[in-house]
């Protein structure tokens, strides 16, 4: 059974070793549109700042295709998928076929139409091309506009910061990191972002960006309120890069949709990663979710059914961890819930930069925000994912000590009985 | 694989299993030198909780699906196939700790100043890991389960 792969992220190397666990013989096919071997994509935001240089950012060692019977094929796009033909055409003419296929092609920026947006000095921030075509700038450009006050917008602003470029991040919400976090941890990631300097606009927008024989001067805000710079960065959010199922029947909605097998609406094809919508454990239903744990575990999940394994996915949970000048910050889960149906505790001292909200469920913890203290917070992460009852310690999740001794000994002594 | 575990019942909290641990990856190996000159001193791997009367050591389960190595964004965290060690290249560690979020036993240390991480490599091969030998009271084992 021929094994192929569209994309070479984190997707495709879970499948990869998701597939060699189950199969070692069956050749394997790699369609990678970019040039490089798989790299932590989160990376590309150290690599910008000056802390990693390239050598660092690939993800597995220099023999990982090699050393699987992997082969890569860097630089070639696919096209479309034949699956009546079962196979996959690449824009160079070429075609593979596959017996099984996986299509982990990731997700894209989204770029809304912006007038002045036609042109040079306009990036965005998703791939190490983005992040070596920014490392020009600094020396070049005073100021930098970052359109988008979410992860991938932060990272860019703080990574040309750390450059010596002036930043200022425009968000249409009326807080920073809104999708992931909630207004209290986004009030404490703010001020430490304006104290190191970075500028933040919230409630607004750029409508037009000026330029002048073509360069950019300057944008201006739906507020009137003109901001000079010397490029503009668009990091408001990444969409499903679906394109390439166009015709072929495979259902989609936000992305494509996936089984707790993996598997899409077409026997034999797969999804996984960014591109995908697949259960996700605690909301019961389908969701994108474009994360890198989920990216991984989805894509090790559909190498293992490929290779015949009949494994399913549990699902995955949004988490993110991400810090900033020193404040850690993780949310878990359903951070913001969206009804009256959820218990909501929390503890917040944004004078110490502390915050610790956990978010309940007819007993059970199924979400949680921690900033400042995020030691151990994988413990609570094991109680929502394990669905633990945890009405007799409710009080103790608060707690940033938390540990196993705040746990009621039949509670605690199950979860440190079991192997994983 | 063989695996370190914790008997709540017999641990008296006396931390040696941390001291142990310490030393064990210390420049030295000499506990006085490493507690009295080593800068940066190495972290105990293993985290020892206390409440009350009640005390403990979690350790490293080297799991058979280690989530920690799942959501590496770096491949800083790999397992090892033929031991079933799960290891940290400390090299490649970021510091995004995004192990730290999802480690359920809660046993992946952070060193915030250097933003890396420290974990447990069952001390390399050595047939009994540094914090079971060093346990006075047995209660820390290290066994087939
Ligand atoms: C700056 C930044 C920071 C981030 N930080 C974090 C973080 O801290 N934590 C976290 O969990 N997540 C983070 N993410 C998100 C994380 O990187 C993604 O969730 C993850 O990379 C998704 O992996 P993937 O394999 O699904 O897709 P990708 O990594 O996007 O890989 C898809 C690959 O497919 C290729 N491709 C697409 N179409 C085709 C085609 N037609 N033919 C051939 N190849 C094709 C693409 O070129 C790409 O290389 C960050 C993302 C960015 C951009
Ligand atoms: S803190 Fe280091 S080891 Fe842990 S997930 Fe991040 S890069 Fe990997």
């Amino acid at each position: 059974m021929e094994h192929v792969i569209i994309g070479n992220g984190a997707a495709a190397i879970g499948a990869v070793e998701g597939i060699r666990e189950i199969d070692k013989a069956s050749p394997v096919t790699i369609v990678s549109a970019e040039p490089y071997r798989a790299y932590g994509r989160p990376l590309i935001a150290n690599l910008l700042s000056g802390k990693i240089v390239e050598a660092d950012i690939y993800y597995r060692a220099d023999d990982f295709y090699e050393a699987r019977g992997v082969k890569l094929l860097l630089g070639e796009k696919a096209a479309r998928i034949d699956v009546e033909k079962k196979r996959v055409v690449l824009e160079s003419g070429k075609a593979v076929s596959f017996g099984r296929l996986l299509i982990a092609t990731g997700g894209i920026p989204f770029i809304p139409p912006i007038k002045g947006g036609e042109g040079s000095s306009i990036y965005t921030f998703t791939t190490l091309d983005d992040a070596k075509n920014l490392e020009a700038l600094p020396g070049k450009v005073e100021r930098v506009v970052v359109i988008g006050g979410g992860l991938i917008g932060l990272k860019a602003a703080e990574s040309l910061h750390d450059r010596g470029i002036k930043v200022t991040v425009v968000e249409l919400a009326d807080r920073i990191l809104s999708s992931a976090f909630d207004r209290e941890a986004g009030d404490i990631v703010e001020k430490r972002l304006k104290e190191i300097g970075i500028e933040i606009v919230l409630e607004n927008s750029v409508k037009e960006i000026v330029r002048a024989k073509g360069r950019i001067k300057a944008v201006i805000l739906n507020n009137g309120e003109q901001y000079e710079c010397g490029a503009v960065v668009i990091a408001i959010g990444v969409i499903p890069n679906k394109a390439i199922v166009e015709g072929t029947g495979i259902m989609t909605n936000r992305g494509i949709l996936a089984d707790g097998n993996m598997q899409t609406s077409v026997p034999g094809i797969y999804a996984a990663g960014d591109v995908a919508e697949a259960p996700d454990l605690l909301l019961g239903q389908k969701r994108v979710a474009p994360i890198w744990p989920n990216a991984y575990l989805q894509g090790r999940y559909a190498g293992l059914n490929m290779a015949g394994a009949k494994k399913p996915y549990r699902g995955g949970v949004a988490m993110n961890s991400i810090e900033f000048y020193g404040i850690p910050t993780v949310s878990m889960g359903i951070s913001n819930p969206p009804d009256e149906g959820y218990v909501v505790r929390a503890v917040y001292e944004p004078k110490k930069n502390l915050y610790r909200k956990i978010v309940l469920k007819g007993h059970r913890l199924v979400g949680a925000v921690l900033v400042g203290q995020i030691q151990r917070a994988g413990v609570l992460t094991g109680l929502m994912t394990g669905r633990t009852n945890v009405e007799s310690f409710e009080e103790e999740l608060l707690n940033g000590e938390f540990g196993f001794a705040s746990m009621p000994p039949d509670v605690r002594k199950k979860i440190l009985a079991e192997n994983r | 694989m063989k695996r370190v575990y914790a008997k709540e019942d017999v641990c008296i909290g006396c931390r040696l299993c941390e001291i142990a641990c310490v030393v064990e990856h210390s420049e030295s190996k000499n506990a006085i030198r490493t507690y009295k000159t080593e800068v940066p001193r190495p972290v105990a791997r293993n985290v020892v909780e206390e409440r009350g009367p009640l005390t403990f050591s979690v350790n490293c389960r080297h799991c058979d699906e280690p989530l920690c190595v799942a959501v590496c964004i770096a491949g800083a965290m790999v397992k090892d196939e033929e031991s079933g060690v799960v290891r940290h290249n400390e090299e490649k560690c970021v510091g995004c700790w995004s192990c730290v979020m999802i480690c359920p036993y809660g046993v992946i240390k952070m060193k915030p100043a250097a933003k890396k991480v420290s974990k447990c490599d069952l001390c390399n091969g050595r047939t009994m890991p540094a914090c079971v030998q060093a346990c006075p009271n047995r209660a820390i084992v290290y066994e087939e389960r």
